[in-house]
């Protein structure tokens, strides 16, 4: 099947038209001996042979429709309205492209103003561009701006902001003559003294996330204070779900907030695509990177929406612009958009609190277990870690876990060989009471 | 007339969605976490009901051109058809309902379709090997960038340059740049394609790589894409394609026979994945066996019937996204694919190829094309002709949206004066075609006759065209809360 709807008496007239006897002179440009017309791929299939080889793989995945996930660790399952997929499905808002003509890309242009407002409002921040690829991509791209932008060469970041973005700053970075530091932490959280120590007039800006990899709160206005004392940038990486109840990174002095946006009403997907949310103060407006949409007049003096700032942007500065980034997650922005619209303050908060609430019952529950440990005393959202005493294997328990269709935290000795016991477990409103309490009564047996 | 901003539809206590109530005790919030972590007031969005979301969003949604209601034949970006099926099939709950770190034993089935779409671009490019991490091509020319600079470190040395021709896009440079390389540009020889003078002239000892797009962006096929390659190869320098326009070659020439090093793919144009107005799209990079082990980390592994993540990467660049790349857009290339198959992915290139040779030919007179060889799947015309009459490019862009056509690229290349961009795709037909021929050519008439009309344009649209520079003078880039009239009339 293909999705070609000229037929061959078409084309042979359409090559009639542009001059040439066949096809095949049609490409004579290409060098014969370059030719390589048959392509070792398997033969097309029709609509019902694909819907029968790909739900085929499908069933060979336990979605989270079949288990009970208490996974987090970066990537958060959340309710999706229906509403979301309804709209977003709309071909006009699925298949165009980039809004470079803006007279036709009004749709476009006005939602991505309404995100751009919604997530600056979300974060308390002053400017949001209209999105990069991920939360990982993003805290890169607050650090190459930083760099930029203080002329400073070192990056402090936490070691408890998620893995997947150190190293893709690191990546991104590679080139760039930087300096990566990591500060330590203690108790779960970043370690104030160390990061005081290591704040120097070469430091460009300071990482932390909110709440961190172990799902613990840092205490980010102090950070943010001990940076600014030495004219350091202070970025933020957040949470949007959480917040609906947390303190918002422009209250506690963030020069750029950065956030996977994902869970604003898009699906899991395994990991991807994401949704990058970047935001930061007036002072550095004109050094962000990605789109940004903006509101102007037309001929007429009436109010309608256009890229803007496009001189910071590779089409036009080329190797002098802010960032690389062209294509970047405009269907996820949307859908974000339509989500924030639905959930309004009041959902947002509820959504916020039911989570906290079930995350710290469902710790609390754990904890009755003798072979159970809390890894941290902090204060924590919906994420939190503990520890099993040294007699029980971590994988076992979970291989246990799983054989009833339940999906345990994320071990994080991978991660973090000093905690061999520990597991970051997750919380959100897909997990009901009863679900949790079967947790509780399935790790009971394991004796 | 564009309508009102969704805040200005809010209304304190609607609400547009319900939570399900709380089945756990409740507790109060400061009992949980400390009064200096607690948000004074959420987020200050609007309050809207369930409808008034519905009807905002889909009367916005009218207000765009797309690839389902209008031809939109913007050069460079590939806008085909997009299959409903495979929306159908992204949003299967095994595929949208997995979480990340899952035990593989529960992801079998998205390892297996990975693992295949690894294999069917490796066999579709004659590449060794694809990474398919990258989120798009520009951070696909960004993960190619770090593996040049990792293979020169490799072999012990320090190059610095990246030669990019005149006609590239603008992340090639962006993208060099921001991997600490610095840009020397080749300019385009009078056919329009590298200049093979040129290129030895710029070829020093520090080159330590030259990407290139084939068919470039003037839609011309390299012809001597392979001296080219042995010139750089020669001297230990790579060869990166920018395999934006791969949509051309699908089935007519493969990129690793070409001596192409390393390319990216974007998702989004050749294998149909939505645009969604500016993204997701997926940008995997194909390596030969040589640069291999530097590909980005984890890679999908085949252990005997059972598939695996595999984070060790002894050389690997490193990461370039969380967990796995859009995983989501990946599932959908795979649908698209599989659907068409060896023969139908052959017929979708010789379509896109005779569909733009024909434009081209049905516009030939009025619009010509500098470089006038037979052209790929695109091609660049230029409307210089309109200049004595007052009319540019862009004020055809903008006509043509009066007759119901998205505009084609303008003024770009760079290389090409008041240029436009065309590319129509396969899945048009030639009664679109010569519509849209028809269309273009009464607008050249136009502006003979009636210039103002041209200049003018848009008339049809729900706005003017806007002012732009008060756009990036006096920015405004989100809402702030109602405008008192008063002072906006005091302000006049």
């Amino acid at each position: 099947m293909d999705y070609a709807p000229n037929t061959n008496d078409q084309l042979h007239d359409m090559l009639r038209t542009i001059g040439v006897g066949s096809f095949d002179e049609l490409i004579s440009t290409v060098p014969a001996e370059l030719h390589s017309r048959a392509l070792n791929v398997p033969s097309g299939l029709v609509e019902a042979e694909i819907l029968d080889l790909c739900e085929g793989l499908a069933a060979r995945n336990r979605s989270l429709h079949d288990v009970t996930s208490f996974l987090g660790a970066g990537s958060y399952a959340h309710l999706i309205p229906t509403v979301v997929d309804a709209l977003s499905a709309r071909g006009e808002w699925l298949t165009p492209y980039t809004p470079y003509q803006a007279e036709a890309s009004q749709g476009t242009l006005q939602a991505i103003y309404e995100f751009q407002t919604m997530v600056c409002e979300l974060m308390q921040m002053d400017v949001a561009n209209a999105s990069l690829y991920d939360g990982a991509s993003s805290v890169a791209e607050a650090a190459v701006l930083s760099l930029r932008a203080t002329e400073r060469p070192r990056i402090l970041v936490s070691e408890a902001v998620h893995p997947h973005a150190r190293e893709t700053m690191a990546t991104y970075l590679q080139g760039a003559q930087a300096i990566l530091q990591e500060i330590p932490t203690l108790n779960g959280v970043t370690d104030l003294e160390a990061l005081g120590k290591a704040l120097r007039e070469d430091v460009a800006c300071v990482i932390l996330q909110q709440p961190n990899v172990f799902g613990c709160l840092e205490p980010m206005a102090q950070a943010a204070q001990l940076a600014h004392r030495v004219g350091s940038l202070f970025v933020a990486s957040v949470y949007p779900i959480s917040l609906g109840i947390l303190q918002p990174p422009g209250a506690y002095g963030a020069d750029i907030a950065v956030a996977e946006g994902r869970c604003l009403g898009s699906p899991i997907a395994y990991g991807g695509p994401g949704l990058g949310l970047f935001t930061t103060t007036s002072t550095l407006l004109r050094r962000i990177p990605g789109r940004l949409a903006g509101c102007t007049v037309d001929r007429a003096g009436r109010r309608g929406y256009t890229l803007t700032l496009q001189t910071r942007e590779q089409h036009i500065r080329r190797e002098r612009a802010t960032s690389n980034i062209c294509t970047n997650e405009g269907w996820l922005a949307l859908r974000a958009t339509i989500f924030m619209s639905l959930m309004g303050p009041h959902g947002m908060q509820e959504l916020a609190k039911t989570n906290l609430e079930k995350a710290h019952y469902t710790r609390q529950r754990l904890l009755e277990i003798p072979w159970i440990l809390a890894a941290f005393d902090q204060p924590f959202f919906n994420e939190f870690t503990i520890q099993y005493e040294e007699s029980r294997k971590v994988e076992a328990v979970h291989r246990r876990l799983a054989s009833a269709g339940l999906v345990a935290g994320f071990p994080l000795a991978e991660w973090y060989p000093m905690l061999p016991q520990a597991s970051v477990w997750c919380v959100t409103e897909l997990a009901s009471k009863a679900a949790i309490d079967r947790l509780i009564e399935t790790l009971k047996k394991i004796s | 007339m564009v309508g009102p901003l969704i805040f200005e539809q809010s209304v304190p206590g609607r609400r547009g969605y319900l939570l399900p109530p709380s089945d756990v005790p409740a507790q109060g919030l400061s009992e949980l976490l400390p009064p200096e972590q607690l948000r004074a007031t959420p987020p200050p969005w609007p309050e809207v009901a369930e409808f008034d979301a519905v009807r905002h969003f889909t009367r916005l949604s009218q207000l765009n051109f797309s690839v389902d209601t209008h031809f939109y034949p913007l050069g460079s970006c590939t806008m085909k058809y997009n299959p409903k099926l495979n929306e159908r099939v992204a949003a299967l709950p095994g595929f949208a309902w997995l979480h990340p770190l899952q035990p593989t034993s529960q992801v079998q089935g998205t390892l297996q379709l990975l693992y295949e779409l690894e294999q069917l671009l490796c066999a579709i490019t004659g590449m060794a090997a694809f990474t398919l991490q990258p989120a798009a091509g520009a951070q696909g020319e960004l993960t190619g960038l770090k593996i040049i600079a990792a293979y020169q470190r490799r072999k012990r040395r320090t190059r610095s340059t990246i030669l990019i021709p005149d006609s590239a896009h603008g992340t090639n440079p962006a993208s060099a740049v921001l991997s600490g390389f610095k840009v020397v540009q080749i300019a385009s020889g009078r056919d329009g394609l590298i200049d093979l003078t040129e290129l030895t002239s710029k070829l020093t000892t520090d080159v330590a790589a030259l990407m290139l797009t084939n068919p470039n962006t003037l839609g011309l096929f390299e012809r001597d894409i392979k001296t080219i390659a042995a010139m750089l190869h020669e001297r230990d320098a790579l060869v990166y394609m920018d395999g934006a326009n791969m949509n051309a070659l699908l089935g007519i020439a493969r990129p690793g026979d070409m001596g192409a090093d390393l390319l990216q793919l974007n998702l989004h144009k050749t294998f149909s994945t939505p645009h969604g107005g500016g993204g997701p799209g997926a940008g995997p990079v194909g390596v030969t066996e040589t640069l291999e082990d530097f590909l980005p980390v984890p890679r999908v592994r085949k252990r005997g019937h059972t598939f695996v993540w595999d984070e060790r990467g002894r050389v690997t660049v490193g990461r370039m996204h969380g967990f796995y790349g859009n995983v989501g857009v990946l599932v959908r290339a795979y649908a698209y694919i599989r659907t068409l198959g060896r023969e139908g992915l052959t017929r979708a290139s010789e379509v896109a190829i005779t569909n733009a040779n024909y434009l081209k030919v049905k516009l030939q007179e009025t619009f010509p094309v500098p470089f006038d060889h037979h052209c790929m799947h695109e091609f660049v015309s230029t409307v210089k002709s309109l200049k004595p009459h007052g009319v540019t490019a862009m004020d055809v862009a903008k006509r043509l949206l009066d007759y119901g056509f998205y505009a084609p690229t303008v003024y770009f290349p760079l290389i090409v004066e008041e240029a436009l961009m065309i590319e129509p795709t396969e899945t048009e037909s030639k009664e679109t075609l010569d519509r849209f021929a028809q269309a273009l050519l009464s607008i050249a008439e136009e502006a003979k006759t009636n210039p103002e009309l041209v200049r003018r344009a848009p008339q049809r649209m729900a706005i003017d065209r806007l002012d732009e520079v008060k756009a990036a003078r006096e920015p405004n880039l989100r809402w702030v809360g109602p405008v008192d009239a008063a002072s906006v009339e005091s302000r006049r």
